[in-house]
């Protein structure tokens, strides 16, 4: 279309729209027709919309007109699929043409926690299909619990031929064997990191598959791999990748390995130490390696991680790093509050801290004291069983809301919680964001008033007016939830577990947080009644899950058919035959423009019929059933359809 | 159907699917018993089942590195029923316990003992070794047994003042000055000080490790060495 080179070149390189009407003749006569104002609008717009960033802001801009909604279409070159059931592939790729970059999230996170079937879903063949089709420069890939498969990452490879970025977090469906098509495949790739992922050993020697010439790999992260890996292929790896600045090692790399990749590489900003512990206990008198001088080394690093079996002499190896340190993960090391206290006490800029209960309050203490700057800190449980002995408290709580005024994030795993150590927090630290209590004792009280923690919680909501996510745990009534819906403005995801006495607690929840967008449930007393209170809302959010409540399949059945646009899932566990519940084991619905997906578990299939376990009389049906192992996935298809 | 759902028994507790990891899978049992997706805690949500499944990690035992958690669960008295997923903490965060190793007999901790072996490294050697102080009865000897092992430094201009150079303070701002390498240690409390500036016995006692360091690269410890010299004198 020779017409378009008079036009002048904009950064969307993108078609233009079959409205313009200046069109001239060939390139032959020098006749210069000016464009229409549509087109010159068009023009300028995308000249500025390359610089919206912001995908909340590039939505806004879409929906102005049809103009602004096409031009923006063009030049979106980072797409954030939240949920890849929400849309299907092909209408992604029929409206966004030019996506260098893609992020797609799969299964919700109370997957994460063994509550929905193995193969329920998230399959990322249908979005690689489609994408192989329309986005073969895609740079960067990211996925969260998405199923993946060896194939996939094969095709993918073959499909994307300069993608430079591979992130894969909680992840699983694919082994070493797919790695190895990665490494030889993806000539280009810079960033490829496994975070948490499930990934199969097919004993594939996928180290060795990089290509022999100097890499342009900046960041390696592997440490989830539960694998044996080459050691010497990747030393030889990170020699000729000059460019490597994150480097996270998993399990199978001892300390001594450790030095070996690290005087490698003293570039290293970010490291994941692996074991960190020796292949062999070091006798008496015998030599060993100076792991201090090589932290000491690494003047850039700013991360450090791994500590996977960490035996704690080791620990102070790491003193020489530790004054530079914004991030240390000791989520993995068992360590106690004497063993921490040396290390902690360096680390004067830390802002991101991960560690287990086993440094117990004084451990916390200590953190308060010398961490003047964190912003976030994740306390996670040596023992995650309900009745275990509690080495943090209250009183850790208190010391870090006291010492740590800048925190913004906090997870924390405690035996014993109050309500005043929570109130604290929530008056010192005004800048929280994310506020994230698990109280492992169900139903359990304040400790000292044996009050329910309501007020606790409460106050979170009510002081800290920057909280955006919020998790609740311990005994808590209705009241907690009114605190919440009247204080929980700016709300947008938040987890009850085990929580709250009637159907108002949700209503509360349902009625007064405007920005609701992830809500997942679950053993909590919420019926119908409190799902019919969303209807106004649900639309809105990106799910809402709620498992072990006391909704009914009738429940269900209304919000499908008032809501066309959402997709309803349902799962109920099979049952014994003198089993009966009157209500879902679980609901999982989500708002979607292209109805229900066409991969739900192979057990259910014809839409329009509810498989409800052994009630089901169809032969056909109860054979499918019985290959399922133990769940029956229903899905109600909006009533157009039916 | 009885029969079919009987075949299928084993697995309704033990969710694990072969081939549910995705491909490769068959045969690998620690791989499929992992437990780290999927079902592999099912624990009738309502009814307590499976006593030993209590902490939920019954599957995980498959891993070689939890032989050690198999033995701590055994010693516990059973807990309330545990329920899936609960507590929200994902399943390879749940071995901790079990993968830490137990300090080793190279840890010099016990107090009165008859040795006090610490480390000893040097900047820019490789290799650290480890000295027993209790062999030494003077500053002086381990300096000298120091620089037989570590025969390419020297320690300072100590001279046969040795220990009073330190104290001194313009001889120390030499000292520092200077490329020679000066040996620092590290005592109880974590903080790195100048050897020298205590009586022996209380160096013993209180030396965790020792590192021979550049003199440019001590100077930041020499003001609180001092302080430290002035408040104990």
């Amino acid at each position: 279309m020779s017409e378009d080179e008079e036009l002048p070149d904009l950064g969307g390189g993108s078609t233009r729209s079959s409205n313009s009407t200046a069109v001239s003749g060939g390139g032959g006569d020098h006749n210069y027709v000016s464009p229409s104002p549509d087109q010159v609008l068009e023009n300028v717009l995308e000249n500025v919309l390359c610089f919206l960033t912001s995908r909340r802001d590039r939505n806004a801009a879409s929906l102005v007109c049809k103009s602004w909604y096409r031009a923006e279409a063009l030049t979106r070159s980072e797409l954030f699929i939240g949920n890849c059931y929400s849309v299907s592939p092909r209408r992604v790729t029929n409206r966004f043409r030019l996506v260098k970059a893609i992020a797609i999230k799969g299964k919700p996170r109370f997957s994460d926690f063994s509550l929905l079937p193995p193969d329920w879903g998230a399959h990322f063949g249908p979005w690689l299909s489609a994408m192989s089709r329309s986005y073969r420069a895609l740079e960067k890939l990211y996925l969260k619990r998405m199923s993946v498969t060896d194939d996939d990452l094969s095709f993918a490879a073959q499909s994307f031929p300069i993608l430079k970025e591979l992130v894969m977090v909680c992840c699983e469906g694919f082994g070493t064997g797919g790695l190895a098509i990665v490494a030889s495949g993806c000539r280009e790739i810079r960033v490829l990191e496994l975070m948490d992922s499930d990934v199969g050993d097919d004993e594939a020697d996928w180290i060795s598959c990089f290509p022999d010439n100097v890499t342009c790999l900046e960041s390696f992260v592997f440490d989830c791999v539960e694998a044996p890996i080459n050691f010497e292929a990747l030393e030889r790896l990170v020699a000729r990748s000059p460019s490597l600045k994150k480097l996270r090692l998993n399990c199978y790399i001892s300390i001594g390995q450790l030095y070996r990749l690290m005087i490698r590489a003293p570039q290293l900003t970010h490291l994941g130490t692996g074991s960190f512990s020796p292949l062999e206990i070091v006798a008496q008198g015998e030599q060993e390696l100076n792991y201090f001088s090589a932290f000491a080394a690494c003047k850039s690093l700013i991360c450090l991680s791994g500590f996977r079996e960490i035996i704690p002499d080791y620990l102070s190896a790491i003193y020489p790093v530790c004054g530079n340190l914004t991030s240390l993960n000791l989520s993995y090391a068992n360590i106690n509050a004497e063993q921490l206290k040396p290390v902690i006490c360096l680390c004067h800029k830390l802002q991101t801290f991960w560690v287990l209960d086993s440094v117990s309050d004084e451990g916390l203490q200590a953190v308060s004291a010398a961490c003047k700057d964190l912003r976030e800190l994740r306390v996670f449980p040596v023992q995650a069983l309900e009745d275990a002995e509690g080495p943090v408290s209250e009183v850790g709580l208190l010391a870090i809301s006291e010492g740590c005024r800048k925190l913004q994030s906090i997870l924390y795993f405690c035996q014993r919680m109050t309500n005043a150590a929570v109130v604290a927090m929530s008056k010192n630290c005004l800048d929280l964001v994310v506020f994230r209590l698990c109280i492992m004792g169900r139903h359990r009280p304040d400790h000292i008033t044996g009050e329910p923690m309501d007020e606790g919680f409460g106050a979170i909501v009510k002081n800290c007016k920057k909280l955006t996510r919020l998790a609740v745990s311990g005994l808590l009534t209705d009241r907690a939830f009114s605190y919440i819906g009247q204080y929980g403005k700016l709300l947008r995801t938040l987890s009850v577990a085990f929580a709250g006495n009637t159907d108002l607690g949700l209503k509360y929840l349902l009625e007064g947080c405007p920005k609701l967008q992830k809500l997942e449930i679950r053993d909590s007393p919420f019926g119908d009644s409190a799902l019919f209170a969303g209807l106004h809302h649900y639309y809105n959010m990106r799910f809402l899950w709620m498992s072990s409540c006391k909704v009914t399949r009738q429940g269900c059945e209304e919000i499908a058919r008032q809501l066309p646009g959402l997709v309803v899932e349902v799962i109920t566990r099979d049952r014994e035959e003198n089993e009966t519940s009157e209500y879902v084991d679980t609901l999982y619905m989500y708002r979607s423009l292209d109805g229900p997906r066409a991969d739900a578990p192979r057990l259910m299939v014809r839409p329009s019929l509810m498989i409800c376990g052994k009630h089901c009389t169809s032969t056909e049906c109860r054979f499918s059933i019985a290959r399922s192992l133990d769940f029956t996935l229903s899905v109600w298809v909006p009533c157009i359809s039916r | 159907m009885r029969s079919i759902m009987g075949d299928y028994e084993e697995t309704e507790l033990r969710l694990g699917l072969p081939g549910a990891g995705g491909g490769g899978n068959e045969g690998e049992t620690s791989r499929n018993n992992s437990g780290k997706r999927g079902f592999s805690e099912t624990v009738d949500l309502k009814l307590n089942l499976n006593s030993n499944n209590s902490d939920g990690n019954q599957v995980e035992d498959m891993k070689q590195k939890n032989l050690i958690q198999a033995s701590t669960d055994s010693a516990k008295p059973p807990s309330k029923a545990q329920v899936v997923g609960w507590p929200p903490v994902r399943s390879f965060r749940k071995n901790v316990l079990a993968v830490q190793k137990n300090t080793t007999a190279t840890d010099d901790k016990s107090g009165g003992s008859s040795t006090a072996f610490v480390k000893v490294s040097v900047d820019g050697a490789p290799y650290l070794r480890k000295v027993d102080l209790k062999m030494y009865q003077s500053y002086q000897q381990l300096y000298d047994a120091l620089s037989k092992m570590f025969s390419s430094f020297t320690i300072g201009n100590c001279g046969s003042q040795g220990l009073k150079d330190f104290m001194n303070e313009s001889k120390l701002i030499d000292l520092l000055n200077g490329s020679d390498c000066v040996p620092t240690y590290e005592d109880k409390d974590g903080d790195w000080m100048l050897v020298g500036d205590v009586p022996w016995e209380m160096f013993v006692d209180a030396c965790k490790r020792l590192r021979i360091m550049k003199g440019s690269e001590a100077i930041g410890l020499a003001p609180r060495t001092i302080e430290r010299c002035k408040n104990r004198c």
